[in-house]
């Protein structure tokens, strides 16, 4: 649900990282935040419990610049990731254009990202959007932890239990190192403003 | 892809009279109409303030929906009256139609009863419009 402003001539596009708690989507944000500080006005916002988890969402406003003529703003949102929190996951995903889906490699976490799949799609349902027409990246993070001997599920297997059907467009990534956080960022965006481009005519 | 309301031009110009006439006019620093996404739709100030409001728009964006899934919880529709109290500023939140929402940050110059009046006036003027 972009919304588009024909005085100022700007539009302003939502973008969700979705997924497990303890995913990464936070430390997402947190590198796109540091990496691209000259075009983020403002800081970066986090609503967070004791502990550091992410409570309510994070939040970032991100310029790209002009695309037919139209200013164009990304808001960057992550989820709370805890299963008790769907409420939440539920408000933060009204009007969303575009998800990047932040599934955990780690081998314990297999049940985990299939669930937080599922979750996502029965939450798009309930505004009525269907997750196969929405513009989506899957990300596979932390892929770092076999370097460090830690058990990790293989790219196959990732696409198998979560994009077989989907066939989103997808990233290996070290949101930790910051492997492949730009790139997912920017596929996302070119994915969504691509679906935008026809109402900007 | 889907669009909130569309808003053209000329409605945006004259929403923007009327928050000037109605509220930046009588003393109020900033207005800002947005929808229940935090997308800002028009964004107006006295001058003496430099909010971010793309962010103060994902949080009461938030905040407005967290509510009202509260008044859900006791067997309410929705609160009425959405107010948060500072020592030097407050924020009043008011639904404007379904999606929409009128945030306004004011100082103690303005009392609160006095904003509720014009609020009302404000969006039954826009409601108009849209
Ligand atoms: N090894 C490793 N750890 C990561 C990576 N990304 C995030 N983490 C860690 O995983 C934990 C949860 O990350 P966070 O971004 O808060 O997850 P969120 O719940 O999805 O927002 C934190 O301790 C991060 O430092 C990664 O790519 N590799
Ligand atoms: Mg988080």
């Amino acid at each position: 649900m972009a919304l588009i402003n024909p005085k100022k001539r700007e539009v302003q596009v939502k973008i969700v990282y979705y997924g497990p708690g303890r995913g990464g989507k936070t430390t997402n944000l947190e590198y796109i935040n540091r990496k691209f500080k000259k075009r983020i006005l403002n800081e970066m916002v986090t609503v967070k419990t004791y502990g550091d988890r992410t409570l309510f969402f994070d939040f970032l406003p991100f310029d790209i610049g002009e695309i037919k003529g139209h200013s164009i703003k990304i808001q960057l949102y992550t989820v709370p990731g805890q299963v008790k929190y769907n409420a939440t996951r539920r408000l933060v995903l009204r009007g969303v254009d575009g998800i990047v889906f932040v599934a955990d490699s780690m081998d314990l976490r297999r049940e985990m990202n299939i669930r937080s799949l599922q979750n996502l799609k029965e939450n798009l349902e309930a505004f009525n959007k269907n997750m196969s027409n929405i513009p989506l990246v899957m990300q596979y993070n932390k892929r770092d932890l076999s370097d460090e001997g830690i058990p990790i599920l293989s790219v196959d297997t990732l696409e198998k239990d979560l994009n077989s059907q989907l066939k989103a467009p997808y990233f290996s990534a070290s949101a930790i190192r910051g492997d492949n956080v730009a790139a997912t960022m920017k596929k996302i965006i070119a994915l969504t403003v691509s679906s935008l481009r026809k109402k900007l005519e | 892809m889907e669009f909130t309301i569309d808003f053209t031009k000329e409605q945006i110009e004259s929403i923007e009279e009327i928050l000037q006439k109605e509220l930046i006019d009588l003393g109020v620093q900033s207005v800002i109409l947005m929808d229940l996404a935090g997308n800002v739709i028009v964004n107006l100030d006295s001058g003496e303030s430099d909010h971010d409001v793309f962010s103060l728009a994902a949080l009461a964006a938030g905040n407005y929906g967290a509510v009202s899934a509260m008044a859900n919880i006791i067997g309410e529709q929705e609160f009425s009256l959405l107010f948060h109290k500072g020592e030097e500023e407050s924020i009043h939140f008011s639904k404007v139609v379904d999606d929409l929402l009128l945030l306004t940050i004011f100082n103690k110059n303005v009392s609160l009863g006095f904003l509720r009046l014009k609020v009302g006036e404000a969006i039954k003027r826009i409601q108009s419009l849209i």
